[in-house]
């Protein structure tokens, strides 16, 4: 099953909703790729609270979402790292970094517009 | 054992298959939902490991006990070329695949045992296990039956 993405003004939101194997993990990727560009995307948020594991192929393929999409001028930001997930991740020593994260799709709505100077939104 | 489950690995949907299993069998034996994670986590890491660099395998899931304590086992095998330098295969960064080379160091960082055997040109297996103490109640709640 694909994973959703929904336009709202100059931002793309991916909402992960269930397991996902490698193969869907990388063609979200190239949705992505090809969205930012086609709507000229100033900001990307992927919800992962779905997501059983991040592993060190998800955390690669996320973090290589973010650069491509900031080759493109877009920022991404992950939220909805479950806690469990975030503990498996420090133990096994898997880093994000530079992907910004936050806790909810308001945050990382606030964090965009500041990051956009609140020129991401329609009227937001 | 009842609670064996082997999965066969061919393709990568079969990774997300054998981590539920090994999620679901984790929570049945008591673990914790974090500690379930990185059980999960761990199969995600090897199953891919088998799909790299042999194409084909299996992951076997099972459970031991002791006197006081109860361990997921994961098993998983594999026919391929196996791996000239095990030494090596545990250094950070050491990737010969499209891995990242994080997978074995990482998956021996989330459970409690990890042992590799491999033989050049007849295949490698991982065992891993993951050990909870159990409470004496439980112990003492099961041995009529055993």
């Amino acid at each position: 099953m694909p994973v959703p993405i929904l336009k709202q003004g100059d931002y793309l939101i991916a909402s992960i909703q269930s397991a996902l194997s490698d193969t869907e993990v990388l063609e979200l990727r190239d949705d992505l790729a090809d969205r930012i560009g086609r709507f000229r995307s100033q900001g990307i948020i992927i919800d992962v609270a779905a997501l059983d594991v991040i592993d060190s192929f998800v955390a690669r393929s996320l973090r290589n979402i973010a650069r491509t999409a900031s080759l493109r001028g877009a920022v991404t930001v992950i939220v909805g790292i479950q806690p469990d997930v975030a503990v498996a991740m420090v133990q096994f020593r898997l880093n994000l970094e530079p992907l910004q994260t936050a806790l909810d799709l308001e945050e990382a709505l606030a964090l965009l517009d500041r990051h956009t100077r609140g020129h991401g939104r329609d009227g937001g | 054992m009842a609670d064996d489950v082997t999965v066969p690995i061919a393709v990568d949907a079969d990774i997300v298959v054998a981590r539920g299993e090994g999620r679901a069998l984790a929570g049945r034996l008591g673990f914790s939902r974090t500690d379930a994670t990185l059980i999960a986590t761990a199969i995600s890491e090897i199953g891919r490991n088998i799909l790299i660099h042999a194409g084909a395998g299996e992951v076997e899931i099972g459970r031991d006990v002791d006197d006081h304590r109860v361990a997921i086992v994961v098993v998983a095998r594999d026919e391929g070329p196996g791996i000239s330098d095990v030494e090596r295969a545990f250094q950070e960064g050491y990737a010969t695949g499209s891995g990242l080379g994080l997978g074995l160091p990482g998956s021996r960082r989330l459970m409690d045992e990890f042992d590799i055997e491999t033989k050049l040109g007849h295949g490698t297996t991982v065992t891993m296990r993951k050990w909870r103490d159990r409470d004496p109640l439980e112990v003492v709640r099961e041995s009529p039956a055993r």
